[in-house]
């Protein structure tokens, strides 16, 4: 009984865990308190692995053209979102920075400031 | 030297449509002069990100274009002096879809020789649907 219960949710879950909420995901569990979250709680608080979306999800074509994708890296300054708060591998990084840049370019995303 | 290139433009909202039509097919017209071969979509009237020329709309237009640089630099001076025009970005693809091609071959060889084994195997409904969105991307 136990162990039918332990397989599959051992299966899935590294998968599931990884598509559904992509970053930023705060600490589990009970909330230690504090309305921002812990910010540098070294061991206290279990951070999160984060892991970059497009290995995760297999996108490996990186275009100028989709425009809600790149949108979902790009803050509401219209700054490309660091690496290190996306989770974005080196490499998808470079692509998806190069695709924002283009998109620009033809005033589909903004250089500066929110899309009008 | 073929390859492959995606030219995006955008002209201005209220260009009619037969006029686009008519800028289009002189685009084909110079593209077929240079021995290559054009394929367009018109994406219709989207919202800017910026105002361009004081314009905030704009219909955008995209060629799937194959052919030579020689052929581009003269789709580009066309496109420069057409005034409705109002902005226009042209990218090399080839390339890229040459390692996407790549990517996926290698994808699909580790795929087929993990299917046999997980093909058995996958009584379980999450087993199941955890590939189908991966083959959708792909």
């Amino acid at each position: 009984m136990a162990e039918e219960t332990k397989a599959p949710s051992s299966d899935s879950r590294p998968e599931r865990s990884g598509g559904d909420r992509p970053d930023r995901g705060g600490p589990r569990g009970p909330r230690p308190g504090g309305p921002g979250g812990p910010r540098e709680g070294g061991r206290k608080y279990f951070r999160r692995k984060k892991v970059c979306k497009f290995c995760v999800e297999k996108i490996e074509a990186v275009n100028y053209k989709d425009v809600r994708l790149l949108a979902g890296f790009v803050a509401e300054s219209g700054k490309i979102v660091p690496r290190r708060l996306t989770g974005v591998c080196t490499p998808h990084q470079r692509r998806l920075s190069a695709a924002i840049k283009q998109a620009r370019n033809i005033a589909l995303l903004p250089f500066a400031g929110r899309a009008q | 030297m073929n390859r492959t290139y995606e030219l995006m433009f955008i002209v201005r909202p209220d260009m009619v449509e037969e006029d686009l039509n008519k800028l289009i097919s002189t685009l084909d017209a110079s593209v077929a002069a240079a021995h290559g071969t054009m394929k367009s979509e018109i994406w219709g009237k989207r919202r800017l990100a910026y105002s361009v020329r004081r314009f905030n709309d704009g219909i955008f237009v995209l060629l799937l274009l194959q052919g030579t640089g020689a052929m581009v630099h003269e789709l580009e001076r066309r496109l420069r002096v057409t005034e409705p025009v109002i902005k226009f970005i042209t990218v090399r693809t080839d390339e890229e879809l040459k390692r996407l091609d790549k990517v996926k071959k290698l994808r699909d060889a580790k795929k087929k020789t993990s299917t046999a084994a997980p093909a058995a195997a996958a009584a379980t409904p999450e087993a199941g649907s955890a590939p189908a969105p991966a083959a959708v991307q792909a």
